[in-house]
């Protein structure tokens, strides 16, 4: 089969082939987007110790102004998308469920798009350990859903003997219904190349590959053209698959590593980050801004104006779907995209900066497929769709005992990382990913008792 | 042929009745050798516990709370589950004290049934709290009040919990056996295991005040502070914007700390006479569920 392999392009195994959905949004240019009256900013925005606030209740900010600084090495700063007043810090709703704290902001009418306040870095001559502080200093988190500081993925876990000797970026984009990263390739091209170029020097890898599904060959050839020809950058596209855009999938993909279960890339030697993340991170480090608004897709049934904002951060839902003419009543709203998102329970809930799209689906389509739920034909097919290479059928089936801990000690339930290909693929409705969560945050909690 | 067939018949007889007497001999020498002593009045206590090996004694089972009552380490009453007659019965095998040990239950911190809490989501999904929490932490506009979808009933091995027509769970003081499973299954975590002296409670776990409280729900804690302005001082105290009670304190607890609570959020549990809210709190009349807002 060997002499084949330059006709096949490389790939991971099993994965599903959901609609992609993309055509409303696609081609349609990034918009940017007006203030609310009042912006909501989550201290617990990034993965890791929620950001402290330097800003007390009734002081005036100013677009780019940070609000909040970082608590700790996993955490970062918070900068103010829009000229205002600060309300007051209070709880307020999260899409994950928790109420938490959050500075809240009422804009001024007046506030302009022009950012108010940078801090400029001669970037050229910083030596790396800079290089990462002023990455952290943007606020800079992976902005493809995960939402982990970049700057603490671009260095080495300490007492780590691994060298990094690729930077994969991923412009998978494999959810449907998104485009964000699409039209990000596509519109900062530069900015995406220069970002890359950074991380290239702040993680100390020998090339960066970027990944892009078959399916998006325009931004292929774009990026492809922006790159010198002293640039150690290769484009790659890779087929269009779910989920191609899991870090662990698409490493095995571009490289035909395999990362082991519960290890980072690096142990590898690989570092994954989102084009979206470096395309932001290219645009923000020379100018020495913060991360105060982000692209986000806005699609799905009953909205008028369907495609990609540039939002700033902490825009209320509300308001997000009220401008681009959400019309019709009771409807599911996922934070994301249809396979990974979060459902949101709130109106108020916020944009927060791994947020990658809204996605409104109406209450007909859910209903039915909500509808019933019949018992295990032992079919397989959700064993033949995990690219984790699990057992979603056995662990389903002791996840409805409850047997939690057998699923972790049996079947290896912390290698799920809830991409929901078992669920899509299921004949008999078994919400097989819900259960895996639920198991999972049930031993989460027992770990920590 | 035949002559062949029968031998071979016998053969196999032979060979594994000798196989048989061989291990089962094995066996005896091993039991004479090996025979380990177990105090006979472990059986016999066993017998006279539930068997219901709930763990509320704070033992694996009923057997080791058995072992543990030959050692003297517990007291018979500290298994909350059997009768008053059995454990008579135990103490009087082992000839020690029964015990007295409070009776323990398990309460809950929320009274927002649907016709006083607000939802501000339909949810749609697998039929459990645990399940429902994980989206978007589920329907309810508190996020930290009960979600109604009876895992604490389903997980209740004493029939101790039922839902009421309001989607609340209701404990029985008489079944429940403080076992403290709802305890654990409660994704909000709002159960928790007092002795039944604690009789004022505050059945709100709401951490925000004035009307974004009771927004959310009519009958949450808006942390006015009322209740711990008439008590004696430093028995309730307001954290985070919800009154906590010190049961250190216990004693000087009293239906005053109710009266002037403008929700009924603190009540008075008077055992067989039910809750007691304060006179001055709202009357709730609505039965129906609330729409969702």
């Amino acid at each position: 089969m060997g002499f084949l392999k330059p006709f096949l392009r490389a790939s991971f195994r099993h994965g599903i082939h959901p609609d992609p959905h993309k055509g409303d949004t696609a081609s349609r240019p990034i918009q940017r987007f007006p203030f609310p009256d009042r912006l909501v900013l989550h201290l617990d925005q990034n993965i890791g110790k929620p950001s402290l606030p330097i800003v007390k209740k009734g002081q005036e900010v100013v677009r780019g102004e940070p609000v909040a600084v970082a608590d700790d090495f996993v955490s970062v700063p918070l900068h103010s998308p829009a000229t205002g007043i600060v309300r007051g810090i209070e709880l307020m709703p999260t899409a994950r469920g928790p109420k938490t704290r959050a500075i809240l902001i009422d804009v001024y009418h007046g506030s302009t798009q022009e950012v108010l306040y940078s801090v400029k870095r001669p970037l050229h001559i910083l030596p790396r350990t800079d290089l990462l502080r002023a990455i952290q200093e943007t606020g800079m988190v992976g902005l493809g859903g995960a939402a982990f500081p970049t700057h603490v993925k671009m260095t080495l876990p300490p007492g780590q003997e691994y060298e990094i000797h690729t930077l994969v970026v991923n412009g998978a984009e494999c959810e449907p219904f998104l485009t964000t990263d699409h039209r990000v390739m596509l519109e900062q091209t530069e900015d995406l190349i220069r970002g890359v170029r950074y991380a290239l020097e702040a993680t100390e890898a020998k090339q960066a590959i970027i990944g892009i599904e078959d399916n998006k060959m325009d931004a292929v050839h774009a990026v492809a053209a922006a790159i010198e020809p002293d640039d150690p950058i290769t484009v790659q596209a890779v087929p269009a698959k779910y989920p191609q855009g899991a870090e662990k999938m698409l490493i095995r993909s571009l490289l035909g590593l395999e990362v082991p279960p519960r290890a980072l890339p690096a142990s590898v030697g690989v570092v994954v980050s989102n084009v979206g993340t470096l395309a932001q991170l290219g645009y923000l480090l020379p100018r020495g801004e913060g991360l105060i608004e982000r692209v986000i897709t806005v699609t799905g049934a009953g909205i008028k104006r369907p495609g990609n904002y540039r939002v700033p951060i902490g825009t209320p839902i509300r308001f997000l779907l009220e401008e681009v003419g959400f019309e019709g009543e009771a409807a599911e709203i996922i934070l994301g995209g249809p396979m990974m998102g979060m459902s949101a329970s709130s109106l108020d809930t916020p944009v927060t900066k791994g947020m990658s799209g809204i996605l409104v689906l109406n209450e007909k389509a859910i209903e039915q497929e909500a509808e019933n739920i019949y018992p295990c034909i032992k079919c397989a097919r959700c064993v033949q769709a995990c690219p984790m290479y699990l057992n979603p059928s056995e662990m389903g089936q002791l996840a409805a005992k409850r047997e939690y801990e057998q699923m972790e000690s049996r079947f290896h339930l912390t290698d799920c990382f809830e991409c929901g290909c078992c669920s899509y693929v299921c004949p008999s409705n078994i919400p097989l990913v819900q259960y895996f969560r639920i198991a999972k945050a049930m031993n989460r909690e027992k770990a920590k008792a | 042929m035949e002559q062949a067939d029968s031998s071979l018949i016998l053969y196999a007889v032979m060979f594994m009745s000798a196989l048989g007497l061989v291990l089962a001999g094995a066996l005896a020498i091993a039991n004479r050798f090996l025979w380990v002593y177990e105090d006979p009045r472990i059986g016999e206590v066993e017998e006279l516990l539930p068997a219901t090996n709930c763990g509320a004694c704070g033992t694996a089972g009923c057997h080791p709370f058995a072992e543990a009552l030959i050692k003297g380490d517990v007291v018979p009453a500290n298994c909350t589950v059997s009768s008053s007659e059995a454990r008579e019965e135990i103490a009087g095998l082992l000839g020690v004290d029964a015990g007295d040990v409070e009776k323990v239950v398990a309460r809950l911190a929320c009274a927002g049934g649907n016709h006083v809490a607000s939802n501000r989501s339909h949810y749609e999904g697998l039929d459990t709290c645990q399940a429902a929490s994980i989206v978007a932490g589920g329907p309810k506009s508190c996020v930290w009040g009960c979600l109604g979808l009876a895992d604490c009933e389903d997980v209740c091995d004493f029939d101790a919990i039922t839902m009421d027509r309001n989607g609340l769970p209701v404990v029985s003081e008489d079944l429940c056996t403080a076992c403290g499973d709802c305890v654990e299954v409660c994704p909000k975590n709002l159960f928790s295991l007092h002795p039944v002296s604690h009789k004022l409670w505050v059945a709100c776990a709401n951490l925000q005040n004035d009307e974004l409280a009771e927004s959310a729900c009519e009958v949450a804690c808006t942390a006015c502070e009322r209740c711990a302005v008439d008590s004696p001082d430093g028995l309730i105290k307001i954290e985070n914007h919800l009154a906590v009670i010190d049961y250190s304190q216990n004693a000087l607890a009293s239906p005053v700390a109710t009266e002037r609570c403008p929700t009924g959020a603190i009540v008075w549990l008077d055992g067989k006479a039910g809750i007691r809210k304060g006179r001055e709190s709202k009357r709730i009349i609505r039965k129906k569920s609330l729409p969702l807002s």
